[in-house]
């Protein structure tokens, strides 16, 4: 690890405070930047990292806190407001033009002029120079950012932060998308910016990289402040008990008395496509089986691959022992597989249809054979599920977080599934909706239905799995039985540990 | 393997040499098939048909590139164009002294329907489709009421404008072709061009890095309407009187067309008048090459609608191409991923890729 240079603290986050939709997520977090430092913060997904990042960038305004900046007192309305004051992000997602070139990006909005005309010369050759600084001669100024790798995006967003003189520079994720090669790439720059003193907020889910490269760590984790500590100072396995470290409430039901796990439902053998490799899963009835593993990993992906969405070009499907082409999602609902998806309000409901016409859709368009007998179980599915509405006519964007997830949910009962997938099934609902629907799975389960449950919530993995499948990188990386602790499904998740 | 190297020819030709080469490769099928029916596509009266049919839809076609690579659109240059030519022929009343005149009040009224369609754009957030087919609406209403046949009366000097040739090449199309190589530059050599882009490719970004992207909008929407209000005066000089009737000719969908034949994208951010200018010569010469084959009037918009089709599905392949996702595994047989991409020097690819 490289000599950190003595250097003051230029950033000093301060009690900071903020909640959506009056859920807090973050309670009083605090945050320091030296100089010349690159500091990790750490946490599991929703532990708040996000959120603190974005207010840091202005794009969210702090509930409370103070935020100082070289001593002064600071509060950013506005992303070019902390952008101007020497604090640039680069996000996951990016804020470039592709089809403008390197050098039109990094000074956009801020084009250089000669007679009012802009100056282009100067632009690429500016561009150049910090380029050229930077040691990243292989990228030219003219080159179109849409011909770039997406390291070499990032690295354009890199340098167009630092072409506001950013005295700091916070990178949201940074290595997600990148491949290891990549990587080094990424690696070599942060270094070279430590160096020149300019304090690095790193995120990231991965171990090994908080390790290669950061110098301090800070530790949250729902929302609030475990620890800053030196990096040299702790071990991967504090380090993820930090992380994680909680008790598991015994909020999750118990399997009903029998439950029987029976035979494969499901069964995917050697599947495989653009994001995925060698994926072999069986998910038998009665039996809940989770897929774990950091965003990004692959698991909505193996979803996506069941129902066609983006479909395995490799290996083989069977449902009920029979093997099964799985083209498209009608293919899959005809074939009796459900998918619940992560996003209810994009993928899983007609938000300005009414209740009722939500929950006979899959049955209207795929099997219009079964729709008259479906559609009169769904009464009883919707209120066996205690949704609360103003009756079937009520449109279901005016319903709650978890009444809409329970309409989602009854639109796929009414299908009488097989296999039923589940990809955060409790995302972003209340803590009662939550317990129905782990009860419902219960149900489920006793009646032979195969649940494959997708979470980034590891208590809901631990709590709720009979398996729990561990994914890395689009390949299984493990598996652990039930009554697993998180931290285990956390070290296969970021790799620490290779479980065979 | 030449359906491997194909591919990569046309990605390597930027999208302006692509409707070039287009162009011309349109101009030696019809030279053909004119010569076949014993014609010369090339003879001086059917460069002029050519470029005199260009010189219209060019004004028209150069204003809706600005806007449509904003991510707007206008379909008010149709109507804009009838009223224009209207002011113009009926402020000059016959007078060549008030000729002048008669120009300024058409640049006027012209900015301020712009004015208004950006308004509505980037102020009222009215998608532009509607925000331009309701002002463009509110212009036919009071056409449509005022004005029953032609008006006006437009002096012999500016006729002119309309008649004069140079050698083969009108007046016209000359000012044209001036007003492009000014649209060109203004494009690449202005910090407004260069924000066009960036409003048009994401406005977000744009408004993240302090562009005002509204002024923007309204800027690109005057242009557009000044030069619809340019294609009034010239259509007043050609037919000596203004006419409402014009907005039924088909202009604001034609010009839409010529700028997306020009590889400009419609969702905006990429393209540029040069190649609106290419679409705007190719549509010319297929009306001309038509003419000249006597096709039936009817089949002849089926072809022009097929060429239309053709082209854009053409620019979406190469465009589904180069956003594709990077893949985490290999095709087939779940190689390790694609050999270092990254720090490929690419010096090939240092300038001119415009």
């Amino acid at each position: 690890m490289a000599v950190t240079p003595l250097t003051g603290t230029v950033l000093r986050m301060r009690d900071i405070r903020k909640s959506f939709l009056g859920v807090p997520v973050l309670h009083g977090v605090d945050l320091d930047l030296r100089a010349g430092e690159v500091h990790a913060l750490m946490g599991e997904n929703g532990a708040g990292k996000s959120t603190l990042m974005k207010i840091l960038a202005g794009v969210y305004q702090a509930d409370g806190g103070t935020i100082e900046l070289a001593g002064e007192s600071v509060a950013f309305a506005h992303p070019l407001q902390a952008q101007q004051a020497g604090v640039s992000t680069v996000f996951q997602e990016f804020n470039l033009l592709p089809e403008r070139t390197v050098a039109e990006n990094v000074f956009l909005g801020r084009e250089p002029r000669r007679r009012g005309l802009v100056d282009a010369e100067k632009m690429n050759a500016d561009t150049e120079a910090l380029l050229t600084d930077l040691g990243l001669d292989w990228l030219t100024p003219r080159r179109r950012v849409r011909t770039l790798s997406v390291a070499g995006q990032q690295i354009v967003e890199i340098v167009k932060a630092l072409s506001y003189d950013a005295r700091i520079i916070s990178m949201d994720e940074p290595t997600a998308a990148l491949a290891d090669e990549e990587v080094e790439l990424l690696y070599g720059l942060v270094r070279t910016l430590r160096e020149r003193g300019v304090a690095i907020l790193y995120v990231s889910h991965r171990l090994k990289e908080i390790f290669d490269l950061s110098d301090r760590v800070t530790i949250l984790k729902d929302g609030a402040l475990v620890d800053t500590v030196a990096t040299a100072q702790i071990t991967p396995d504090e380090l993820v008990r930090k992380m994680v470290g909680r008790p598991i409430t015994s909020f999750f039901p118990d399997k009903l008395p029998g439950t029987e796990v029976g035979e494969v439902r499901l069964r995917i053998r050697g599947g495989g496509n653009d994001q995925l490799d060698g994926i072999d899963l069986d998910v038998r009835g009665g039996e809940i089986t989770a897929l774990a593993g950091l965003q990004g990993s692959g698991r909505t992906e193996i979803a996506h691959a069941l129902f066609g969405v983006a479909r395995f070009t490799r290996g083989t499907v069977e449902l009920d022992g029979k093997p099964v082409r799985l083209r498209s999602a009608r293919q899959a609902v005809k074939a009796g597989l459900a998918l619940v998806t992560e996003d209810r309000k994009a993928e899983g409901l007609v938000l300005n249809q009414s209740v009722a016409a939500n929950a006979r859709l899959v049955l209207d368009a795929v099997l219009p054979g079964q729709a008259g007998r479906g559609a009169k179980r769904i009464p009883g599915i919707l209120s066996s599920l205690e949704l609360v509405s103003r009756g079937p006519d009520q449109e279901v964007r005016f319903l709650s977080g978890g009444n809409q997830q329970k309409v989602v949910l009854a639109k796929w009962l009414a299908t009488d599934p097989a296999v039923i997938v589940l990809d955060e099934p409790t995302r972003g609902i209340d803590v009662g909706a939550k317990q129905k629907v782990y009860t419902l799975m219960r149900e489920l389960c006793e009646r032979g239905v195969a649940i494959l449950m997708i979470s980034s919530e590891l208590q809901e993995v631990i709590g709720m799995a009979d398996r729990v499948v561990v994914l890395r990188d689009g390949r299984i990386a493990g598996e652990l039985p039930s009554g697993s602790d998180e931290e285990s499904v956390m070290a296969v998740a970021t790799g620490q540990v290779e479980t065979a | 393997m030449t359906t491997i190297i194909k591919p990569r020819l046309m990605a390597r030709l930027g999208s302006t040499e692509l409707v070039y080469l287009a162009l011309v490769g349109i101009l030696l099928i019809g030279a053909v098939l004119v010569a076949t029916k014993g014609g010369n596509l090339f003879a001086t009266a059917n460069l002029v048909d050519m470029l005199t049919r260009s010189s219209l839809l060019g004004f028209v076609a150069l204003g809706q590139t600005f806007v449509i690579l904003c991510g707007s659109l206008d379909l008010s240059v149709g109507y804009t164009m009838a009223l224009c030519s209207l002011i113009g022929a009926t402020t000059m009343a016959g007078d060549p002294a008030k000729v002048p005149l008669g120009i300024a009040a058409v640049l006027v009224v012209a900015a301020g329907i712009g004015l208004v369609n950006g308004l509505a754009v980037s102020v009222l957030k009215v998608n532009p489709f509607i925000a331009t087919l309701g002002v463009g609406l509110i212009i036919k209403g009071y056409l449509d009421t005022n004005y029953q046949g032609p008006a006006g009366d437009v002096p012999a000097s500016f006729q002119q404008f309309g008649y004069t040739r140079i050698g083969f090449v009108p007046l016209s199309t000359a000012v044209m072709l001036i007003a492009v190589v000014l649209g060109i530059l203004y494009l690449r050599k202005s910090r407004t061009g260069y924000h066009m882009f960036a409003v048009g490719g994401s406005k977000d970004v744009a408004r993240l890095s302090g562009i005002r992207t509204g002024r923007v909008i309204v800027t690109a929407h005057v242009l557009c309407s000044v030069a619809a209000g340019v294609a009034g005066l010239l259509i007043a000089a050609r037919f000596g009187t203004g006419s409402a009737l014009v907005y039924s000719s088909g202009y604001d969908l034609d010009s839409i067309a010529a700028v997306v034949l020009g590889g400009t994208l419609l969702m905006g951010g990429r393209g540029g008048a040069a190649g609106t200018l290419g679409g705007v010569l190719i549509l010319a010469v297929l009306d001309t090459v038509f003419n000249l084959l006597q096709v039936d009037p009817f089949f002849k918009d089926v072809l022009r609608g097929v060429v239309i089709i053709a082209a854009v599905a053409i620019y979406a392949r190469r465009q589904i191409d180069r956003k594709a996702s990077r893949p985490r595994f290999g095709g087939n047989g779940g190689a390790p991923p694609e050999p270092a991409p990254t720090p490929d020097p690419a010096p090939a690819t240092q300038g001119a890729t415009r």
